[in-house]
């Protein structure tokens, strides 16, 4: 909010409510979401698993309508980052890690929150799982968050290509 | 059709927090103004207006061009509005330069801008979409893993992007429209401010600025003004999806064309060589050394040596931001065309303080949204 | 079922106080033909949804994908052929900062394609697309365009248009403001309800023709004027609906667009003009942008057999057509135009596609296309389209 200066200011408040669509794509996932399920759609010209789609296989532009995937709630950090200051509509407390997560089996990451390890030790090719609210819906809130899995570290060159 | 385009005059406002002293027309007029006068012309010598920014939310007003249709002089003529995310100020001084290369108009005046004190920048960039929570925050927080990659990726040690904030904010000492003078800036200071958003520390970021730029861009029997023109020698714009398996975010094709296509239109193989000072959209220290790759002045991987070497310094053999650049200025929308403004400036020999000896060519360059979108140009002092 | 969520959207906000001439409109104001001549681009293929008054179903991308896809097919070219892509849109009419962004999703920009984006309707896109060929070093374009006019209020959001300091604090909406311009257009000469009413009369009569529009059938013009007044003095009918939509086109130059198709709309001429944006300094009963770009693109030259004018309401449609100066004989809107539907940013493109394709099915052999953005018509283009 800029500062009030001398009879420069007018303050103009203003609400705009949206009925927001997610679309086909984005409700199929989000329905399996409130089932504990998490699935991807493959493109039916190059294959690739996609996970939370828009809609279309973005190199292809086409509907990604090449067969559903059940995909394992686990998978590699690829990268990430430590949050540490607040910022509007925050749903975390600082500071947290958050970074893409690599599904195994998917070709696209899905954005996600690091827990139950300190922030300082998050690291990249973590191996992570999904923890789940206990009640869940159609929304990615669903997913609590991401802890370490105990496995070994993921290989650079295994997911370097998803960078 | 092919015609030949010049730039004949540029004009900035004096970059803040907030420009309080203004409204937004006020705030565009500024730089339109000091662009006609530089250009030694006139409101009524403009056949066109071409206007930039960034989201429109970052000042509450919609499709704003409608409202300083007045304030830029456009009544009676033909007036556009591009919006290409960060890659804006760029984009929009290019369509500028088409109007022009097309034969269609004589003069345009281009203008770019953001008052994001009038909003919110990070509200509008962390808006909250129903279903998904909200993690991301703002540009920084969405930059920062991929910087975390890049290092991993070429090994480069931690200080680098410490350099890069410590020289952009030297260089922006010289440059009396720059947003931040921190006359104390240094490496100490710049390496124990806060780290916002782990790898990247506070100091390492942009700020958020109110300004404006614009320029006069001519046709070759136009060119105006007791100052020699800087010529469009090379002029590209690439884009690809925000997301997409297996894109490379550090690394990005979309990037690495637009530099193909803009040095093979100038007739450029060598650009480390060939180029001699370059505006560069750098919004977080790393993106210097990135960028030094995607533009193929280093090879993939040796970015970050060319930093570490001062070979970027405004003294080096490949300076970089001498002007401050987007870290040391940063109203989103006219971002962009102020690189290639400073870059004109660079080749017409009025950077003042901040001018380099020599340049005859100089390169502009932004990217916007997810580093998908890229405008870039090729300018030089010779006709080309 | 298919998921749909409230989102807020608000923010604690502040503001401080072929070769042949094109003619151009040199900065002294007087019309001059260019030296050199301009590059010949025509119209070669287009598409576009359905007009729905809210599209619950699909998102953005997804409306839009369809339709590139038919136009694609329409064309036989892939998006490799394709030089140049532009598209036109608004964040605001989605709620969401970059809307552009994830539609471009919808082209499959891969590898990385030459592309641009305009914050306006897309008529203005197609514009930027043929300067862009004007070029000469590319041969084709593709120009798409979309708006989910329903998501939000679409009233209060068009009245962010307005100057911030002085308009908005009042929230004059669009509607307000073509009222105040029907108002004076009736006051001032000849112009009666009546010619208002046979406008929408006409209007949805020919949308019965158009199986994208929204609003169509037999009205009784008596009828109409019997029905309430909703802002003086426009009735319901004299406004237009809301809208969700999408269009796209592809432009080609020269032989590129014969090899295309048999018949192209030839662009011979188009340009756009802007007003001021503060009311009380026009002549509301006048469009004079629209009268010079229309002089500009050449529409006198020639006779004119049929005209989409992007007219959202009925009285404006009058002023367009006196703008234009075109006559009785000229089939005005055989689309049922704005009246019949709105897609907010893309009803301008739509003009000019319902116009190009009347030349391509040779029921035309000269339109003239327009399209308008902002308050009561401020700023306005026109195409004139030929077929050979």
């Amino acid at each position: 909010m800029p500062e009030r200066g001398e009879g420069t200011i007018v303050e103009r408040p203003l609400r705009l409510d949206y009925d927001y669509t997610a679309g086909l794509a984005q409700s199929r996932f989000l329905k399996g979401i409130a089932q504990k399920k998490i699935l991807g759609e493959r493109c039916p010209k190059c294959g690739k698993v996609y996970v939370g789609s828009r809609g279309s296989c973005p190199t292809d532009g086409v509907a990604t309508d090449g067969g559903e995937v059940d995909l394992p709630h686990k998978g590699t950090l690829t990268t990430f980052c430590v949050v540490n200051v607040p910022f509007a509509g925050q749903s975390v407390e600082c500071p947290y890690a958050s970074g893409y997560i690599l599904l195994d089996g998917a070709d696209i990451p899905l954005m996600g929150l690091i827990q139950e390890i300190p922030h300082d030790q998050v690291r990249m090719g973590l191996r992570v799982e999904a923890v789940w609210e206990d009640e869940v819906g159609p929304t990615l809130q669903s997913i609590k968050y991401w802890k370490p899995t105990g496995e070994p570290d993921a290989d650079y060159e295994t997911y370097k290509m998803h960078l | 059709m092919a015609e030949r385009v010049a730039i004949t005059g540029v004009g900035q406002t004096k970059y803040d927090t907030k420009r309080a002293d203004v409204s937004i027309a006020g705030l565009c007029r500024e730089a339109a103004v000091r662009a006609l006068e530089d250009a030694s012309v006139t409101w009524n010598d403009i056949d066109a207006v071409v206007i930039g920014k960034a989201p429109d939310m970052f000042e509450g007003v919609v499709m704003p061009e409608l409202y300083l249709a007045d304030a830029m002089g456009a009544t009676g003529k033909p007036m556009m509005r591009v919006h290409t995310a960060g890659s804006v100020g760029g984009s929009t001084a290019l369509v500028a330069a088409g109007l022009v290369k097309a034969g269609i108009h004589k003069r345009v005046l281009t203008m770019a801008f953001e008052k994001q004190s009038e909003s919110d920048a990070m509200w509008a960039l962390a808006m909250r979409i129903p279903f998904q929570p909200a993690l991301v925050a703002g540009a920084g927080g969405y930059f920062a893993p991929h910087i975390r990659a890049y290092i991993r990726r070429s090994n480069a040690p931690d200080h680098i992007g410490i350099l890069v904030a410590v020289k952009d904010r030297q260089n922006a000492l010289k440059n009396p429209y720059a947003h931040l003078h921190l006359e104390d800036i240094s490496y100490e200071k710049v390496a124990e401010s806060m780290m916002i958003w782990d790898p990247l520390r506070y100091l390492e970021s942009c700020p958020s600025s109110d300004g404006a730029c614009a320029m006069v861009v001519a046709a070759e029997d136009s060119v105006s003004g007791d100052r020699a023109p800087a010529w469009f020698a090379g002029t590209a714009m690439r884009s690809e999806a925000t997301q997409f398996a297996g894109r490379d975010q550090v690394n990005p094709q979309a990037g690495k064309d637009c530099a193909k296509e803009v040095y093979r239109q100038a007739g450029i193989s060598d650009p480390r060589r060939e180029i001699d000072a370059a505006e560069i959209y750098v919004p977080f220290s790393w993106y210097e050394p990135m960028w030094m790759e995607n533009l193929f002045f280093a090879p993939e991987g040796e970015g970050w040596k060319m930093t570490d070497s001062g070979a970027t310094a405004i003294d080096g053999d490949m300076p970089i931001n001498p002007s401050g650049g987007v870290l040391s200025s940063n109203p989103i929308g006219a971002s962009g065309m102020i690189r290639y403004a400073e870059a004109a400036m660079q080749i017409r020999g009025q950077a003042g303080e901040h001018q380099i000896d020599g340049v005859r060519t100089a390169m502009g360059h932004a990217y916007g949204g997810g580093a998908q979108f890229y405008s870039m140009c090729i300018l030089t002092k010779d006709k080309p | 079922m298919v998921l749909r969520a409230t989102g807020k959207a608000g923010s604690p906000f502040a503001a401080v106080l072929g070769r042949r001439p094109v003619r151009t409109i040199s900065a002294s104001g007087a019309a001059a033909y260019l030296g050199e001549a301009m590059r010949d681009v025509a119209i070669v293929a287009t598409a576009q949804s359905p007009a729905l008054r809210k599209e619950e179903r699909r998102n953005e991308v997804e409306i839009l994908m369809p339709v590139i896809h038919e136009l694609r097919e329409n064309a036989k070219l892939d998006q490799d052929d394709i030089g140049f892509t532009v598209s036109g849109s608004c964040d605001y009419l989605q709620g969401q900062p970059f809307a552009f962004v994830t539609a471009l999703d919808a082209i499959g920009p891969w590898p990385p394609i030459d592309e641009s984006h305009v914050e306006m309707d897309g008529a203005w896109a197609l514009y930027e697309a043929w300067v862009r060929l004007q070029h000469g070093d590319i041969d084709t374009a593709l120009v798409y365009s979309f708006g989910k006019s329903s998501p939000g209020d679409i009233r209060r959001i068009l009245t962010l248009q307005l100057d911030p300091y002085y308009l908005v604090p009042m929230w004059p909406d669009p509607v307000a403001l073509a009222a105040l311009q029907a108002r004076a257009l009736l006051e001032s000469d000849g112009v009666s309800e009546k010619d208002m009413a046979e406008v929408v009369a006409r209007s949805r009569k020919h949308a019965k023709d158009n199986p994208n529009a929204q609003l169509k059938g037999d009205v009784d013009v008596d009828q109409l004027l019997n029905e309430p007044m909703y802002l003086s003095p426009l009735r319901k009918h004299d406004c237009p609906p809301i809208t969700d939509g999408a269009a796209a086109v592809i432009l080609a130059a020269g032989d590129k667009a014969r090899e295309i198709t048999d018949r192209p709309a030839w662009i011979r001429g188009i340009d756009h003009r802007i007003e001021p944006h503060s009311l009380g300094v026009r002549d509301l009963t006048d469009s004079p942008s629209t009268r010079k770009a229309g002089e500009v693109a050449g529409v006198g030259s020639g006779k004119v057999d049929v005209a989409e004018l992007y007219a959202p309401f009925s009285h404006q449609e009058i002023i367009l057509r006196r703008a234009l100066g075109l006559g009785d004989g000229v089939n005005v809107n055989p689309s049922g135009g704005a009246l019949a539907a709105n897609a907010v940013m893309v009803a301008g493109l739509l003009r000019v596609i319902e116009a190009a394709q009347r030349i391509m099915d040779g029921s035309a052999d000269r339109a003239v296309a327009h399209a308008t953005s902002g308050p009561a018509l401020q700023q306005n283009l026109v195409a004139v389209l030929e077929g050979e």
